[in-house]
């Protein structure tokens, strides 16, 4: 009920999310469209919509390349980045929402400030840090960068809903007799859940998306999908439908991940923002 | 017989075990394109007859220089094989990056192109094996010349090109008179731009390394070359790389496209060009000059410095560069797909002559290309398509963002060159080439 008169108040933003939701999910859609035609057919002009579907793509990127074997690399350098990167970031946005010092909002801009600077700027000094420790084309060295590129971003998140929080809800637990541990694991990380499994979410997303770290310090073992797609881009011939064909690949976990969590992570990035 | 069986046994174990002893695992850094997948699939006979393994890591092109450029400039010593072109070779090989490759036991250098060892070389050391090697020529659509009743002359001049392109195009058919490289990159509109400034007379520098490009050769070959793109050429050109054009030609879109000879094998394919049955090949065009009017290029295998298992590399680079793997192409692969440019035996070789028309002339089109006189008048440098100087790749991007600045109408041809002209005379003094 309440839902159509949503729906009947607003016709209007009902047909602009429609239009961009179709806008953005279009290049989506013609990657896999085009990862089911032959490689003429692909770069066809004008383009065609209706085709006889080929799988021979898929078979190509599997004789060619290990899927398995980037897809693992993937999962594990996402997974182990976000758990990290929660661990220390809970706790971080925590001291900072509750105990804040005069240096709390200096310190927040300054880790932000870390995001504006281009990558490509510090390659050479974390090239060479990660060779020294011998952790070139490793798992180790992207979770390490990973957890590193995305704490600004999720302490921020996690410091608006802890800040979000009433102040007196320590107050009165402590008054109950619970020490400060036991405050943050019963009573403010339950309140913070939605927070922080939409920040987990994001913090998979990114690690997942991450490619210029991931080209550059590995080489074979740790090579992530986004050089499993990068290794589809050819300098001379005709290579677009295998590259649509290796993107599709590259990006349906995720994009399962995505669907089955999306009310999490909605629910989790609009949290606070209605009051 | 029991001893002698005893004997060969213990001499197999042996063997065995001195093979499993001696296995190393090397990684190879590579390109994705159609020479270097069928490398990776026929490498399994070469794991095979020696016991060791690769492990591959294909890159895109740019991708691959960068990360192959940082991981020798700081020793990271990841790769003990890479792919690299002839322009970085000699300069890679000057500062000691690369290891040198011209002591391989059995390799028959001699059957290589000299013109070929020739640009892989500095300083009379070989520092790569040249997997497959390219120059440019032009293609064309016999059946649209027949129809207008035009006949492709063997050594095309640039009016003869002009006078085609202007009768050849209609554009409501989407029928364009020429393609042509659009793209900026030093690799993509420059490649191409630089042989029509070589041919109009052209040059990147005088003997004394004082940038030219607001001469007037320059402004004659990139109005003319607008000319070209503009009034003949597909929409978009300015998009338009090696691929695309590529995919236009093959698509029957152009009348004519100048550019490597390596896009033969493919346009030639029945299974994936629409014009197969209709494609003939002549010279590159000339202007004034013949001198730089095609290019050179080579995609050959290195070995860094950094590498620790440079014999084995070695072995890998030695098997996979001879001409029994070349003709191991040509039986499993077939014979239209066999590395091109490379060996003097393969334009011997009855099977692929049979297979490839256009043999001859993408040999005639490599032998013809001189590196070391690229241009009318003496320069400083060797080169086609490119200055063989560190600085050129950022200098060479730069000017193709300006010219395609001005083929978009961003710019005028004179304005894009006074910038190239000043942008270019700033990086020379930066290196320490002018005063």
């Amino acid at each position: 009920m309440s839902h159509s008169v949503a729906k009947q108040r607003h016709p209007v933003a009902g047909i602009i999310a429609w239009v961009v939701a179709l806008v953005m999910f279009f290049p989506i859609a013609w990657m896999a469209l085009a990862s089911f035609k032959t490689e003429v057919e692909a770069v066809q002009t004008p383009p065609l919509l209706f085709f006889m579907p080929t799988l021979e793509n898929y078979r190509a990127i599997f004789s060619e390349a290990n899927y398995l074997l980037f897809a693992g690399n993937s999962v594990g350098i996402a997974v182990g980045a976000t758990l990290l990167t929660l661990i220390i970031s809970v706790p971080a946005a925590f001291a900072m929402a509750f105990y804040p010092s005069p240096r709390t909002r200096g310190l927040l801009l300054w880790m932000l400030s870390t995001k504006m600077l281009p990558a490509v700027g510090v390659l050479v000094p974390i090239y060479l840090l990660v060779r020294d420790a011998g952790l070139l084309d490793s798992r180790t060295a992207l979770i390490v960068i990973n957890t590193l590129s995305n704490m600004p971003i999720a302490i921020w998140m996690l410091f608006t809903f802890f800040r979000d929080l009433p102040k007196d809800i320590i107050e009165a637990s402590r008054i109950d007799g619970a020490n400060l541990r036991q405050v943050l694991v019963h009573v403010l990380l339950p309140l913070v859940m939605p927070g922080i499994a939409s920040t987990g979410l994001l913090c998979i997303i990114l690690c997942w998306n991450e490619a210029f770290w991931s080209l550059n310090l590995t080489a074979h073992n740790a090579a992530p999908l986004t050089a499993f797609i990068a290794s589809f881009s050819a300098p001379q011939g005709l290579f677009w439908a295998k590259l649509s064909a290796a993107s599709v690949l590259a990006i349906a976990p995720i994009l399962i991940f995505g669907w089955f969590s999306q009310k999490q992570l909605v629910s989790g990035l609009t949290f606070g923002a209605v009051k | 017989m029991r001893m002698k069986t005893i004997a060969a046994f213990a001499a197999a174990l042996l063997a065995g075990t001195s093979l499993a002893a001696s296995a190393e695992t090397i990684t190879i850094a590579t390109v994705n394109n159609s020479q270097m997948v069928v490398m990776q699939k026929l490498a399994p006979t070469w794991e095979k007859k020696t016991g060791n393994k690769i492990n591959w890591v294909v890159l895109e092109e740019n991708v691959l220089r960068q990360r192959v450029t940082t991981d020798i400039a700081t020793h990271g010593g990841q790769f003990d094989v890479i792919t690299i072109g002839s322009y970085e070779t000699p300069i890679w090989g000057k500062q000691g990056w690369l290891t040198s490759v011209g002591d391989i036991k059995g390799y028959d250098y001699n059957d290589v192109f000299p013109s070929v060892r020739s640009a892989l070389s500095e300083g009379g050391n070989l520092y790569a094996l040249p997997f497959y090697a390219e120059s440019s020529f032009t293609y064309y659509r016999k059946d649209l010349f027949d129809a207008a009743g035009l006949k492709m002359s063997d050594a095309p001049t640039y009016k003869d090109i002009d006078a085609a392109a202007a009768k050849l195009t209609d554009k409501s058919k989407q029928q364009y008179g020429i393609c042509l490289r659009g793209k900026p990159g030093w690799g993509e509109n420059m490649a191409y731009l630089d042989t029509v400034v070589n041919t109009f007379g052209g040059s990147w520098f005088d003997m004394k390394w004082n940038a030219q490009l607001d001469s007037k050769q320059w402004n004659d070959a990139v109005t003319f070359y607008i000319h070209l793109l503009k009034d003949y050429g597909p929409p978009g050109a300015s998009s338009n790389g090696f691929n695309e054009n590529q995919a236009l030609f093959a698509t029957g879109h152009c009348a004519m496209w100048i550019d490597a000879t390596s896009g033969a094998g493919m346009i030639y394919d029945k299974s994936s060009s629409q014009v197969a049955d209709k494609v003939a090949f002549t010279a590159a065009p000339v202007d004034v000059t013949p001198h730089g009017s095609h290019w050179f290029w080579a995609w050959a295998l290195g070995i860094p410095k950094t590498s620790t298992k440079a014999e084995v590399a070695k072995d890998f680079i030695g098997w996979a560069t001879s001409k029994d793997y070349i003709d191991l192409v040509g039986q499993t692969n077939g014979w239209t797909t066999l590395p091109p440019g490379t060996r003097l035996s393969t334009y011997e070789n009855a099977d692929y002559l049979k297979a490839a028309p256009f043999a001859p002339a993408v040999k005639q089109a490599i032998d013809t290309a001189d590196l070391d006189h690229p241009t009318m008048n003496p320069v400083p440098y060797t080169g086609v398509q490119y200055v063989s100087i560190p600085e050129f790749q950022a200098m060479g991007t730069t000017v193709g963002q300006l010219v395609a600045a001005a083929l978009t109408g961003q710019s005028t041809v004179e304005s894009a060159l006074k910038q190239a002209q000043a942008s270019v005379t700033s990086t020379m003094q930066q290196a320490g080439y002018t005063q």
